[in-house]
């Protein structure tokens, strides 16, 4: 399956992503070893000179993490016709034992690079680069993932046969299925309901708050994982069966579909953006101690609030929509 | 947020400027780049409209064909087989089929004589597809005779010409009477090619697939969604294939972006060294150079993907039809309908933008790096 046009871009994009990984490595050992700004030395200068590079080339990886796991999902799905028993991206992604680490890798990727591209920004305002060598050595910690998500990717596609027999969605999140999926499908709608609208709730609020007042970025950071949880609960206990008006189909992938209208980016893209923002907006209040922050990393966690708060509200108005259009009626 | 937007505009206006002062080494490297654009994405966008018009002409297929083997070859559907595959559930219709192929040695091609389902051809009569038409110079109520495999020839009258519409089906179509079709090919009486079977709900095809396979053992059910899945896992790899070809070219386009970035004429040097004695920071310089990459690459992709747009929908992709499309002599003219799939848009960006990127990031860096006083004393 390698020869498959979204593969090769998608191999292209992760692979391009260790290479420059592997050459920035060395570089970023050597910051966390020697940088000090207050040193006149030559070695220093040429830190200070090569960090812009390396700095450009780490946003650039990072960045193209964002699209890759875009790509990813759109590409499961499209390549579901081509697997006996898939229906949706969820036959795609069970065609070997790869497939949905591949993809859990992708999303994990996704938000540590969101945290790590806020980190850099406001690392990149202040004159004295406060925070290169945690930056450094943030980088050193996701280098591992990167590498892996590239190998689990490589395995996946490399293990892609078209005569396998693969399950479809219906089978994988069904309420009798053990596992994580199947208990989710399985939660009763009305506390799930309750569960989905509080967490979001909680978390537009502290979006709130942390955008008037400028503060409380790490309980935004919570409440937005919290609310992350609970919407993809609530995605697969009752969102799910008011969009396909049907009271047994969880498939969180399926919305994704051009028969339901791809009315599934609308839900995504909001929720992913929000809980990216909200978990770097903690992230950038709790590195914004340093002196020649103090003034610039309140300012940058009110931006990343906003977003957050705006992302989470978006979601909840989509979902809501789409309970009211549904013809199904789940709470009596 | 105001002031973000005011200085990228500022940026912008002035690589768009930096840009015009260069205009012959921008516009090499630019052309390049569209022409890269075009390639690929002519390539995208022909095998997906192939796939669409595969889907299309399928989607009126029935959903099951069952053939009967001997010894591992096709063979004929004896009497009395349809009788022994019994009623199965979820099946609306099942029907014999009649059709064959004929050489003509007039043409040297090969013709496909079919007995339509709802005999709407009366004996003595043809009704022939548009290629036929056009190759053999045929119209209605011409005459036409066929040496069968028998040695006898048989005259037939032209009764209709299929509509162009359906050429990819019926180019090579010749639609008769049963009963000229078995006396043409002197094929034996109660006997079938092959079966079809029609089935309402697509969730049930394979169980009735699995029944047929347990009722006739020697018989090859073949589904309607396998031949689809077949058809679009050729055209990607016939589409991967010709892309793998051209990575060739992709990494010559991405040392070409490496060398013109970083091979910075004196006069750059100068000017990159007086904005930052005027106060720019390296960072502005690099914001500079990702607009001016941006500007390069998204005007290239831009015009590429139009180009090939217009290649492959206006002039039916002549660079590329021969790989991709296959050949015969009797091969059907058909207008593609014009299509375009966000998943290709994402990984034709992907495919170029991004090796371009990641070749010009050193180059930039290292003319963004420069002293100030060091070109400036030059």
């Amino acid at each position: 399956m390698f020869f498959h046009p979204a593969v090769i871009a998608i191999l292209l994009a992760s692979g391009l992503g260790v290479a420059m990984l592997l050459a920035a490595a060395p570089f970023a050992a050597q910051v966390i070893r020697r940088w000090d700004t207050g040193s006149g030395s030559e070695l220093q200068l040429v830190l200070e000179r090569r960090t812009y590079l390396f700095s450009t080339l780490l946003a650039f990886v990072f960045a193209a993490q964002l699209l890759g796991l875009l790509l990813f999902v759109f590409n499961a799905d499209a390549m579901a016709v081509m697997f006996v028993g898939a229906m949706c991206a969820v036959g795609t992604l069970n065609v070997n034992p790869w497939g949905f680490p591949a993809l859990g890798a992708q999303v994990a990727l996704f938000f540590l690079a969101a945290v790590w591209l806020a980190i850099n920004h406001l690392d990149n305002q202040a004159p004295d680069y406060p925070l290169v060598r945690l930056k450094y050595a943030l980088f050193l910690a996701f280098g591992p993932l990167l590498a892996g998500s590239f190998a689990l990717q490589f395995a996946y596609f490399q293990g892609l046969r078209a005569d396998v027999i693969t399950s479809c969605c219906g089978s994988l999140f069904s309420a009798d299925t053990q596992g994580l999926s199947g208990d989710l499908s399985a939660l009763p709608p009305r506390p799930a309901l309750w569960g989905f609208y509080g967490s979001l709730a909680l978390a537009t609020a502290a979006a709130g708050h942390a955008w008037l007042r400028r503060r409380s970025g790490p309980l935004l950071a919570l409440a937005s994982a919290l609310a992350f949880g609970a919407a993809m609960a609530g995605i697969l206990s009752f969102l799910s069966l008011y969009v396909y008006e049907h009271p047994h189909h969880h498939c969180p992938f399926c919305i994704l579909k051009p028969e339901y209208g791809h009315q599934g980016y609308a839900l995504y893209i909001p929720l992913f953006v929000a809980t990216a923002a909200g978990l770097a907006a903690g992230a950038v209040q709790l590195c914004g101690r340093k002196a020649s922050l103090r003034a610039r990393a309140p300012a940058l966690t009110g931006r990343l609030a906003a977003t957050a708060g705006a992302g989470f509200l978006l979601f909840a108005v989509v979902a809501t929509a789409m309970i009211w259009r549904s013809n199904l009626i789940l709470l009596g | 947020m105001r002031t973000w937007v005011a200085r990228q505009a500022w940026l912008i206006d002035f690589t768009v400027g930096s840009l015009a002062r260069r205009k012959t080494k921008n516009l090499g490297l630019w052309l390049v780049y569209a022409t890269l654009v075009f390639v690929l994405a002519s390539v995208a966008l022909y095998t997906q409209a192939l796939r669409l018009e595969a889907a299309a002409v399928l989607a009126h297929s029935p959903e099951v064909i069952v053939q009967r083997l001997v010894a591992g070859r096709h063979d004929l559907i004896p009497p009395g087989y349809l009788e022994r595959m019994g009623r199965i559930r979820g099946v609306q219709k099942r029907e014999g089929r009649l059709w064959g192929y004929y050489y003509d040695p007039v043409l040297k091609a090969n013709y496909t004589f079919m007995v339509p389902p709802d005999a709407g051809v009366a004996r003595g009569t043809l009704v022939v597809g548009p290629a036929l038409e056009r190759e053999r110079g045929l119209a209605r109520e011409n005459g036409i005779s066929f040496r069968a495999y028998s040695g006898r020839l048989f005259s037939f009258t032209v009764a209709d010409v299929l509509p162009a519409a359906t050429e990819l089906m019926s180019a090579d179509l010749v639609l008769m009477h049963e009963e000229d079709f078995r006396a043409f090919f002197e094929y034996p009486a109660g006997h079938f090619t092959d079966i079809a079977l029609s089935v309402a709900n697509p969730r049930e095809v394979r169980t009735v697939a699995a029944k047929v396979a347990a009722a006739l053992p020697d018989s090859r059910p073949i589904l309607r969604e396998e031949v689809l899945r077949t058809y679009a896992s050729i055209l990607d790899w016939r589409e991967g294939l010709v892309l793998a070809v051209l990575s060739g070219a992709l990494l010559a386009f991405a040392i070409l972006a490496w060398e013109k970035a970083s091979g910075l004429s004196a006069e750059e040097r100068r000017e990159i060294g007086i904005l930052k004695a005027v106060g720019w920071e390296t960072g502005d310089v690099i914001l500079m150079k990702f607009w001016e990459g941006a500007l390069i690459s998204g005007s290239a992709f831009l015009a590429g993907y139009l180009a090939a747009y217009l290649h492959v929908f206006r002039f039916g992709a002549t660079l590329f039809e021969p790989v991709l499309k296959g050949w015969s002599v009797l091969y059907p003219r058909f207008e593609l309908v014009p299509a375009i799939d966000g998943l290709q848009v994402a990984t034709l960006f992907l495919l170029t933008v991004f090796p371009y990127t990641a070749a010009v990031l050193v180059p930039i860096w290292r003319a963004a790096v420069t002293d100030p006083d060091s070109v400036m004393r030059q």
